[in-house]
Protein backbone atom coordinates (compact mmCIF):
# COMPACT_ATOMS: atom_id res chain seq x y z
CA UNK A 1 0.00 0.00 0.00
CA UNK A 2 2.12 3.24 -1.12
CA UNK A 3 4.72 3.91 1.27
CA UNK A 4 3.60 1.30 3.49
CA UNK A 5 3.72 -2.83 4.17
CA UNK A 6 0.02 -3.21 5.08
CA UNK A 7 -2.42 -1.15 5.96
CA UNK A 8 -1.80 -1.71 10.01
CA UNK A 9 1.29 0.19 9.10
CA UNK A 10 -0.16 2.97 7.29
CA UNK A 11 -2.58 3.45 10.79
CA UNK A 12 0.61 2.98 13.05
CA UNK A 13 2.84 5.50 10.77
CA UNK A 14 6.03 4.55 12.30
CA UNK A 15 5.43 5.23 15.75
CA UNK A 16 3.47 8.63 14.91
CA UNK A 17 -0.02 7.62 14.14
CA UNK A 18 -1.34 9.59 16.90
CA UNK A 19 0.34 12.86 16.24
CA UNK A 20 -0.44 12.16 12.27
CA UNK A 21 -3.87 11.40 12.86
CA UNK A 22 -4.86 13.73 15.63
CA UNK A 23 -3.76 16.63 13.05
CA UNK A 24 -5.68 14.97 10.81
CA UNK A 25 -9.14 14.64 12.66
CA UNK A 26 -8.41 18.50 13.85
CA UNK A 27 -8.44 19.44 9.85
CA UNK A 28 -11.22 17.58 9.27
CA UNK A 29 -12.74 19.46 12.09
CA UNK A 30 -12.03 22.43 10.73
CA UNK A 31 -13.67 21.91 6.95
CA UNK A 32 -16.73 20.65 8.72
CA UNK A 33 -16.95 23.87 10.85
CA UNK A 34 -16.95 25.82 7.41
CA UNK A 35 -19.14 23.51 5.55
CA UNK A 36 -22.17 23.49 7.86
CA UNK A 37 -22.02 27.27 9.62
CA UNK A 38 -22.85 28.52 6.45
CA UNK A 39 -26.10 26.06 6.10
CA UNK A 40 -26.87 26.74 10.19
CA UNK A 41 -26.94 30.56 8.75
CA UNK A 42 -28.73 30.30 5.43
CA UNK A 43 -31.36 27.84 7.76
CA UNK A 44 -31.57 31.07 10.53
CA UNK A 45 -31.95 33.69 7.54
CA UNK A 46 -35.15 31.41 6.33
CA UNK A 47 -36.81 30.89 9.57
CA UNK A 48 -36.06 34.86 10.41
CA UNK A 49 -37.99 35.37 6.95
CA UNK A 50 -40.89 33.21 7.88
CA UNK A 51 -41.11 34.89 10.93
CA UNK A 52 -40.94 38.60 9.71
CA UNK A 53 -43.63 37.52 7.23
CA UNK A 54 -45.94 36.27 9.56
CA UNK A 55 -45.75 39.17 11.99
CA UNK A 56 -46.54 41.39 8.35
CA UNK A 57 -49.64 39.27 7.95
CA UNK A 58 -51.09 40.14 10.91
CA UNK B 1 -9.06 50.59 -21.30
CA UNK B 2 -9.97 52.62 -17.88
CA UNK B 3 -13.33 53.21 -18.25
CA UNK B 4 -13.94 49.16 -19.03
CA UNK B 5 -12.15 48.78 -15.72
CA UNK B 6 -14.19 51.09 -13.93
CA UNK B 7 -17.64 49.86 -15.49
CA UNK B 8 -16.15 46.54 -14.64
CA UNK B 9 -16.15 47.91 -10.78
CA UNK B 10 -18.99 49.40 -10.34
CA UNK B 11 -20.79 45.74 -11.56
CA UNK B 12 -18.67 43.64 -9.27
CA UNK B 13 -19.07 45.98 -6.03
CA UNK B 14 -22.75 45.56 -6.68
CA UNK B 15 -24.02 42.79 -4.67
CA UNK B 16 -26.98 42.02 -6.33
CA UNK B 17 -24.83 41.55 -9.43
CA UNK B 18 -22.13 39.66 -7.48
CA UNK B 19 -24.88 37.47 -5.31
CA UNK B 20 -25.97 36.36 -9.23
CA UNK B 21 -22.64 35.53 -10.73
CA UNK B 22 -20.93 34.14 -7.72
CA UNK B 23 -23.51 31.24 -7.34
CA UNK B 24 -21.29 29.05 -10.16
CA UNK B 25 -18.18 30.07 -8.59
CA UNK B 26 -18.42 28.89 -5.35
CA UNK B 27 -20.30 25.62 -6.79
CA UNK B 28 -17.37 24.60 -8.96
CA UNK B 29 -14.35 26.20 -6.80
CA UNK B 30 -16.12 23.67 -3.97
CA UNK B 31 -15.51 20.74 -6.68
CA UNK B 32 -12.42 21.22 -7.79
CA UNK B 33 -11.30 22.21 -4.12
CA UNK B 34 -12.60 18.66 -2.96
CA UNK B 35 -11.33 16.70 -5.64
CA UNK B 36 -7.59 18.53 -5.55
CA UNK B 37 -7.59 17.99 -1.60
CA UNK B 38 -8.66 14.65 -1.45
CA UNK B 39 -6.26 13.43 -3.58
CA UNK B 40 -3.48 15.49 -2.51
CA UNK B 41 -3.99 14.56 0.74
CA UNK B 42 -4.56 10.58 -0.34
CA UNK B 43 -0.90 11.02 -2.16
CA UNK B 44 0.55 12.31 1.30
CA UNK B 45 -0.66 10.13 3.66
CA UNK B 46 -0.51 7.12 1.73
CA UNK B 47 1.86 7.70 -1.29
CA UNK B 48 4.42 10.32 -0.57
CA UNK B 49 7.71 8.46 0.87
CA UNK B 50 8.92 8.43 4.46
CA UNK B 51 10.92 11.30 5.61
CA UNK B 52 14.70 10.25 6.73
CA UNK B 53 14.98 12.26 9.75
CA UNK B 54 11.44 13.02 11.01
CA UNK B 55 9.67 9.75 10.19
CA UNK B 56 5.82 9.84 9.35
CA UNK B 57 5.08 12.68 11.61
CA UNK B 58 6.60 14.84 8.96
CA UNK B 59 3.34 14.18 6.93
CA UNK B 60 1.51 16.79 9.01
CA UNK B 61 3.05 19.17 6.55
CA UNK B 62 0.15 18.52 4.09
CA UNK B 63 -2.35 20.35 6.35
CA UNK B 64 -0.23 22.39 8.17
CA UNK B 65 2.07 24.53 6.07
CA UNK B 66 -1.38 25.13 3.83
CA UNK B 67 -3.79 26.33 6.73
CA UNK B 68 -0.61 29.00 7.79
CA UNK B 69 -0.55 29.90 4.04
CA UNK B 70 -4.14 30.68 3.89
CA UNK B 71 -4.20 31.93 7.86
CA UNK B 72 -1.81 35.09 6.33
CA UNK B 73 -3.66 35.35 2.75
CA UNK B 74 -6.77 35.54 4.20
CA UNK B 75 -5.77 38.69 6.75
CA UNK B 76 -4.06 40.71 3.87
CA UNK B 77 -7.41 40.09 1.39
CA UNK B 78 -9.08 41.46 4.99
CA UNK B 79 -6.88 44.37 5.05
CA UNK B 80 -7.02 45.47 1.11
CA UNK B 81 -10.82 44.75 1.87
CA UNK B 82 -11.34 47.04 4.73
CA UNK B 83 -9.32 49.86 2.64
CA UNK B 84 -10.75 49.48 -0.64
CA UNK B 85 -14.31 49.39 2.05
CA UNK B 86 -13.51 52.79 3.74
CA UNK B 87 -11.99 54.69 0.75
CA UNK B 88 -14.76 54.14 -2.18
CA UNK B 89 -17.38 53.68 0.39
CA UNK B 90 -18.26 50.16 -1.51
CA UNK B 91 -20.37 48.10 1.09
CA UNK B 92 -19.60 44.66 -0.65
CA UNK B 93 -15.98 44.97 -0.13
CA UNK B 94 -16.99 45.36 3.96
CA UNK B 95 -19.43 42.19 3.41
CA UNK B 96 -16.40 40.14 2.05
CA UNK B 97 -14.02 41.07 4.05
CA UNK B 98 -16.50 40.21 7.17
CA UNK B 99 -16.65 37.19 6.05
CA UNK B 100 -13.37 36.35 5.58
CA UNK B 101 -12.62 36.03 9.50
CA UNK B 102 -14.39 32.69 10.11
CA UNK B 103 -12.19 31.29 6.86
CA UNK B 104 -9.19 32.90 8.29
CA UNK B 105 -9.52 32.53 12.06
CA UNK B 106 -10.28 28.71 11.03
CA UNK B 107 -7.08 28.47 9.08
CA UNK B 108 -4.87 29.99 11.99
CA UNK B 109 -6.58 27.47 14.16
CA UNK B 110 -5.38 24.44 12.28
CA UNK B 111 -1.83 26.06 11.57
CA UNK B 112 -1.35 26.61 15.08
CA UNK B 113 -2.90 23.05 16.62
CA UNK B 114 -1.15 20.88 13.74
CA UNK B 115 1.76 22.94 14.72
CA UNK B 116 1.88 22.17 18.07
CA UNK B 117 1.09 18.56 17.53
CA UNK B 118 3.83 18.11 14.93
CA UNK B 119 6.04 20.03 17.31
CA UNK B 120 5.92 17.37 20.23
CA UNK B 121 7.92 14.17 18.29
CA UNK B 122 10.08 16.64 16.89
CA UNK B 123 11.15 19.16 19.03
CA UNK B 124 9.90 17.55 22.12
CA UNK B 125 7.65 20.20 23.41
CA UNK B 126 4.05 20.98 22.36
CA UNK B 127 4.63 25.04 22.36
CA UNK B 128 7.65 27.68 22.87
CA UNK B 129 7.64 31.60 22.74
CA UNK B 130 9.10 31.48 19.68
CA UNK B 131 8.70 34.48 17.76
CA UNK B 132 6.94 32.55 14.81
CA UNK B 133 4.54 30.49 17.21
CA UNK B 134 3.62 34.01 18.89
CA UNK B 135 3.24 36.06 15.83
CA UNK B 136 0.76 32.84 14.57
CA UNK B 137 -0.94 33.17 18.42
CA UNK B 138 -1.13 37.09 17.30
CA UNK B 139 -3.01 36.60 14.02
CA UNK B 140 -5.44 34.42 15.22
CA UNK B 141 -6.20 37.18 18.34
CA UNK B 142 -6.38 39.47 16.16
CA UNK B 143 -9.21 37.53 13.62
CA UNK B 144 -11.03 36.65 17.56
CA UNK B 145 -11.23 40.73 17.51
CA UNK B 146 -12.29 41.77 14.25
CA UNK B 147 -15.05 39.27 15.15
CA UNK B 148 -15.80 40.99 18.28
CA UNK B 149 -15.81 44.49 16.71
CA UNK B 150 -18.53 43.10 14.45
CA UNK B 151 -20.88 41.75 16.98
CA UNK B 152 -20.29 45.02 19.55
CA UNK B 153 -21.34 46.95 16.71
CA UNK B 154 -25.03 48.76 17.02
CA UNK B 155 -25.37 49.28 13.59
CA UNK B 156 -23.45 46.78 11.34
CA UNK B 157 -21.87 49.80 9.19
CA UNK B 158 -19.75 50.72 12.21
CA UNK B 159 -18.68 47.41 13.02
CA UNK B 160 -17.48 47.54 9.47
CA UNK B 161 -15.70 50.63 9.68
CA UNK B 162 -14.00 49.82 13.06
CA UNK B 163 -13.15 46.00 11.47
CA UNK B 164 -11.44 47.69 8.70
CA UNK B 165 -9.25 49.71 10.88
CA UNK B 166 -8.63 47.01 13.13
CA UNK B 167 -7.57 44.90 10.42
CA UNK B 168 -5.25 47.69 8.65
CA UNK B 169 -3.45 48.41 11.92
CA UNK B 170 -2.85 44.64 12.57
CA UNK B 171 -0.97 44.09 8.78
CA UNK B 172 2.28 45.33 10.79
CA UNK B 173 2.01 41.47 12.12
CA UNK B 174 2.27 40.00 8.51
CA UNK B 175 6.09 40.57 7.99
CA UNK B 176 6.59 39.94 11.45
CA UNK B 177 5.63 36.18 10.81
CA UNK B 178 6.99 36.23 7.22
CA UNK B 179 10.41 37.20 8.60
CA UNK B 180 10.26 36.03 12.58
CA UNK B 181 12.13 32.37 11.19
CA UNK B 182 15.10 34.70 10.12
CA UNK B 183 15.27 37.25 12.34
CA UNK B 184 15.01 35.41 15.12
CA UNK B 185 16.80 32.09 14.97
CA UNK B 186 15.02 30.08 17.36
CA UNK B 187 12.76 26.74 17.29
CA UNK B 188 10.71 26.99 13.92
CA UNK B 189 12.22 26.22 10.59
CA UNK B 190 12.65 28.27 8.10
CA UNK B 191 10.59 28.58 4.82
CA UNK B 192 9.79 25.33 2.65
CA UNK B 193 9.13 26.98 -0.41
CA UNK B 194 11.06 30.57 -1.09
CA UNK B 195 10.10 32.18 -4.47
CA UNK B 196 14.33 32.43 -4.86
CA UNK B 197 15.30 28.98 -4.93
CA UNK B 198 14.13 25.65 -6.02
CA UNK B 199 12.70 23.57 -3.30
CA UNK B 200 14.24 21.50 -1.07
CA UNK B 201 11.79 18.33 -1.48
CA UNK B 202 11.54 15.76 -3.82
CA UNK B 203 8.82 15.53 -6.47
CA UNK B 204 7.15 12.60 -4.76
CA UNK B 205 5.91 15.27 -1.57
CA UNK B 206 6.28 18.31 -3.49
CA UNK B 207 3.53 17.67 -5.98
CA UNK B 208 1.39 16.45 -2.89
CA UNK B 209 2.01 19.37 -1.12
CA UNK B 210 1.59 22.14 -3.76
CA UNK B 211 -1.76 20.46 -4.41
CA UNK B 212 -2.53 21.23 -0.96
CA UNK B 213 -1.86 24.44 -0.89
CA UNK B 214 -3.93 24.76 -4.33
CA UNK B 215 -6.92 23.01 -3.02
CA UNK B 216 -6.80 25.29 0.32
CA UNK B 217 -6.66 28.31 -1.64
CA UNK B 218 -9.51 27.24 -3.82
CA UNK B 219 -11.84 25.83 -0.89
CA UNK B 220 -11.17 28.83 0.86
CA UNK B 221 -12.48 31.22 -1.99
CA UNK B 222 -15.50 29.13 -1.88
CA UNK B 223 -16.36 28.76 1.40
CA UNK B 224 -15.73 33.09 1.46
CA UNK B 225 -18.41 32.98 -1.46
CA UNK B 226 -20.62 30.98 -0.13
CA UNK B 227 -20.52 33.19 3.53
CA UNK B 228 -20.74 36.44 1.70
CA UNK B 229 -24.06 35.41 -0.45
CA UNK B 230 -25.46 34.99 2.57
CA UNK B 231 -23.94 38.00 4.42
CA UNK B 232 -25.26 39.77 1.42
CA UNK B 233 -29.28 38.48 1.68
CA UNK B 234 -29.00 39.16 5.22
CA UNK B 235 -27.62 42.89 5.60
CA UNK B 236 -29.99 43.62 2.02
CA UNK B 237 -33.36 41.64 3.42
CA UNK B 238 -34.70 45.05 2.91
CA UNK B 239 -34.63 45.18 -0.93
CA UNK B 240 -37.21 43.55 -3.13
CA UNK B 241 -35.04 40.94 -5.13
CA UNK B 242 -33.60 39.91 -1.68
CA UNK B 243 -37.39 39.56 -0.07
CA UNK B 244 -38.45 37.71 -3.63
CA UNK B 245 -35.11 35.17 -3.22
CA UNK B 246 -35.46 34.44 0.94
CA UNK B 247 -39.25 33.69 -0.51
CA UNK B 248 -38.08 31.20 -2.74
CA UNK B 249 -36.01 29.20 -0.42
CA UNK B 250 -38.93 29.42 2.07
CA UNK B 251 -41.27 27.96 -0.67
CA UNK B 252 -38.38 25.32 -1.30
CA UNK B 253 -38.19 24.44 2.54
Amino acid sequence: MGAFDSFSAFLAMGDHGVYVWSAYAVGAAVIAFNVITPRLHRQRLISDHKRRMRREQR
Amino acid sequence: MWQAFVRWFHKWSSPKWFYTMSQPWSFWLGWAATLIIASALVWGLMFAPVERLQGNSYRIIFIHVPSAFLSQAIYAAIAVLGLVGLVWKMKLAFFVAKQCIPVGASMALLALVTGAIWGKPTWGTWWEWDARLTSMLVLLLLYFGLWALHNAMERPESGDRAAAILALVGVVNLPIIKFSVEWWNTLHQPATLKFTEAPPMHPSMLIPFLMAIVGFYLASMAWVLMRTRLEILQRERKSRWVEDELNRFAEGQ
